[in-house]
């Protein structure tokens, strides 16, 4: 019966898993079968990751109902502030705010790591002038206030063609990372956009015009690789562009970390434990499957340390 | 009233006359100009014509443009799949019967308090101040944007009324969203059913209750089905309410009872159409082609539902 089960998980492609599955079978200590639901919510961004974790994790306890909701990174942590959802997706970290609410609802909470994403700033193809930016114009152009209108105001040697900007709208994780990142200061920035918050819409928009520039998360470069140019950032003397060795080592300037955050509260319940267990031993993986940049095996394995000790810690309580 | 009004008129008419360039009676200056108005009417029909091959012309390429992309992806696997991050495993079951399920509550509710209010209101509420206020409020209620029913339905049944997010809160709140549209359907119908009817039972010693059951209500029902035909298509089609109240973009089961969590159909299609991956874009032109589909089956049984009531009356 073991056998055949394993198996079946090898033929499926999970090597990963088998360990797991094999060991517990999705039994709790006393030989029970786990059922229940595991709830998360929050960033379109780590939708693809999550929903990718759920699916295999759901071949492995086919009991536990894991969801996955799609409110935004803001939209998520209203959710899990209040107590609604077990685990919060977050394309940024938690802010003061939030983290009051959750001091004053009593919730406990854990940050996971997830992957890695890298904000790429994206020219069309047929653009031929720009092959690389400092992060100082980067500034000037997005900045609030900012007067900008053609690249020869940037730099003299650009062509005098306006420039078409594009980007997230507001309630994106990315626009809050960017503008933090770029201007040193969250949510600043100039709004005479085009902003929307389906990176499609972005994709479709810089790709049209050559003197368009835009800027998203890495999975919808590396798609759109045939039709759109990343470009370089010039940032304390060296010059990166977007790959996945240079988001994964950090030295691009513009990489970010995916995360998750636990309702510590919630992992009394075996299904909770049972499912992080799997999140942390399955991420990076996964999330390289679906197009993302997975953080390096000592990171999860950390976490997962991390995260065993909290479970026992409960337990003894 | 008529002996102080009826001298002006000939002055009046005399005015009018001279307005048209001295035209008397006994000078007639009327030019039949068929010709040019011929010309007028085929210019007219010509921008009609236009503009309902325009709308029509729109319709199309979307339409051409959805089948075409989401066609080659619209298989069994794809209907009896649930959602998946590799697209050629990826399948919409569970927002197919999310949907019937939101269906189902949405019109069991809309359609209990729809038709109810609208009785009510056209029938035997008394024609005073408060129930006036009532009507226009109805009215204003139909044109608001359903995000703002989404918070609605987020703090009354989701959180107040402790639903959580089940399909049960989504189709109370779709159902809000679509009752005023139900009413003003229903209440129009009833508007039609000649007063003969009302008047002829309460002759015969018929309550008002009677009357209304046994004759107004199945006159009127043909226009009250097709209100409801019409805002049941709004309610399936909607995303942003059920967004809002939180309705889940990933679920790999079906829900079995009321309180469980759901997806829906417009819910995957949005989801896929936001994807990285080219392949979910025509995921999601399939899921439109469903979600046609669903919407087509609905009016279709209207209509017969319909057309029977109509065999029943003669």
């Amino acid at each position: 019966m073991k056998i055949i089960k394993i198996a079946a998980l090898l033929a499926s492609g999970l090597s990963a898993t088998v360990s797991f599955a094999a060991k517990d079978g999705c039994k709790t200590p006393d030989g029970k079968e786990i059922r229940g639901a595991v709830k998360m919510d929050g960033s379109s961004t780590v939708f693809p990751v999550a929903e990718a974790i759920a699916e295999e994790f759901q071949k492995v306890c086919p009991r536990v109902r894991v969801t996955v909701g799609l409110s935004g990174t803001g939209g998520g942590f209203k959710k899990f502030t209040s107590g609604e959802i077990d685990i919060s997706n977050a394309s940024r970290s938690i802010k003061p705010k939030e983290k009051a609410a959750t001091e004053k609802n009593k919730i406990k909470y854990m940050k996971l790591p997830v992957a890695f994403d890298g904000i790429s700033v994206i020219v069309s193809k047929k653009n031929t002038f720009l092959k690389e930016i400092a992060m100082e114009d980067l500034k000037r152009i997005w900045e609030p206030g900012s007067k900008i209108k053609y690249w020869n105001e940037v730099d003299p040697k650009l062509p005098k063609k306006e420039i078409k900007l594009y980007g997230p709208g507001a309630d994106s994780g990315t626009f809050d990372f960017f503008t933090e990142e770029v201007m040193g200061v969250s949510r600043a920035s100039r709004s005479d956009y085009v902003a929307s918050e389906d990176d499609n819409v972005l994709v479709r928009g810089v790709k049209a015009s050559d003197a368009a520039l835009g800027y998203f998360g890495y999975a919808y470069y590396i798609e759109n690789k045939s039709t759109l140019n990343s470009v370089k950032i010039k940032y304390k003397g060296k010059t990166t562009g977007p790959t996945f060795e240079t988001i994964q080592d950090g030295s691009y300037p513009l990489a970010r970390p995916l995360l998750v955050y636990l309702n510590v509260g919630s992992a009394k319940r075996p299904e909770v434990q049972a499912f992080v267990d799997f999140f942390l031993k399955n991420a990076g993986k996964l999330s390289k499957e679906v197009g993302y940049i997975p953080l390096p095996k000592e990171t999860y394995e950390k976490a997962l340390a991390e995260f065993e000790k909290t479970v026992k810690n409960m337990q003894t309580h | 009233m008529s002996q102080a009004s009826s001298p002006t008129v000939p002055v009046v008419a005399s005015k009018n006359q001279k307005n048209r360039g001295g035209e008397t009676l006994e000078n007639p200056k009327f030019i039949p100009n068929h010709s040019g108005r011929r010309m007028r009417e085929y210019a007219f029909r010509a921008v009609i014509v236009s503009a309902t091959l325009a709308a029509l012309f729109i319709l199309i390429v979307l339409t051409v443009n959805v089948f075409k992309q989401g066609l080659p992806w619209l298989d069994q696997q794809f209907l009896t799949s649930f959602p998946s991050r590799f697209p050629e495993r990826a399948g919409i079951k569970s927002a197919i019967w999310g949907s019937v399920w939101l269906g189902g509550f949405t019109l069991l509710f809309s359609v209990f308090f729809g038709v109810g209010a609208a009785l009510y209101l056209e029938e035997l509420a008394p024609k005073n101040r408060i129930n006036r206020i009532l009507e226009v409020n109805i009215s204003t209620l139909a044109g608001v944007p359903s995000i703002i029913y989404g918070m609605l339905g987020l703090t009354l049944f989701v959180r107040i009324m402790a639903f959580e997010r089940s399909v049960l809160a989504g189709g109370l709140t779709l159902s809000l969203l679509i009752m005023p549209v139900i009413i003003i359907a229903t209440r129009e119908a009833l508007k039609c059913v000649p007063d003969d009817i009302r008047l002829g039972a309460a002759a015969l010693g018929a309550t008002k209750w009677q009357a209304v059951r046994d004759h107004v209500l199945p006159a009127a029902m043909p226009g009250v089905l097709t209100g409801i035909i019409l805002a049941m298509a709004r309610a399936v089609g909607e995303a942003a309410p059920l967004i809002m109240i939180g309705a889940l973009s990933y679920v790999a089961f079906v829900p079995e009872s009321a309180f469980d969590a759901f997806t829906a159909l417009p819910i995957q299609i949005f989801n896929w159409t936001s994807r990285p991956k080219e392949e979910f874009h025509a995921l999601a032109a399939a899921g439109i082609i469903v979600l046609l589909g669903f919407l087509l089956v609905c009016n279709s049984i209207a209509i017969l539902l319909r057309l029977k009531w109509k065999d029943h009356r003669r």
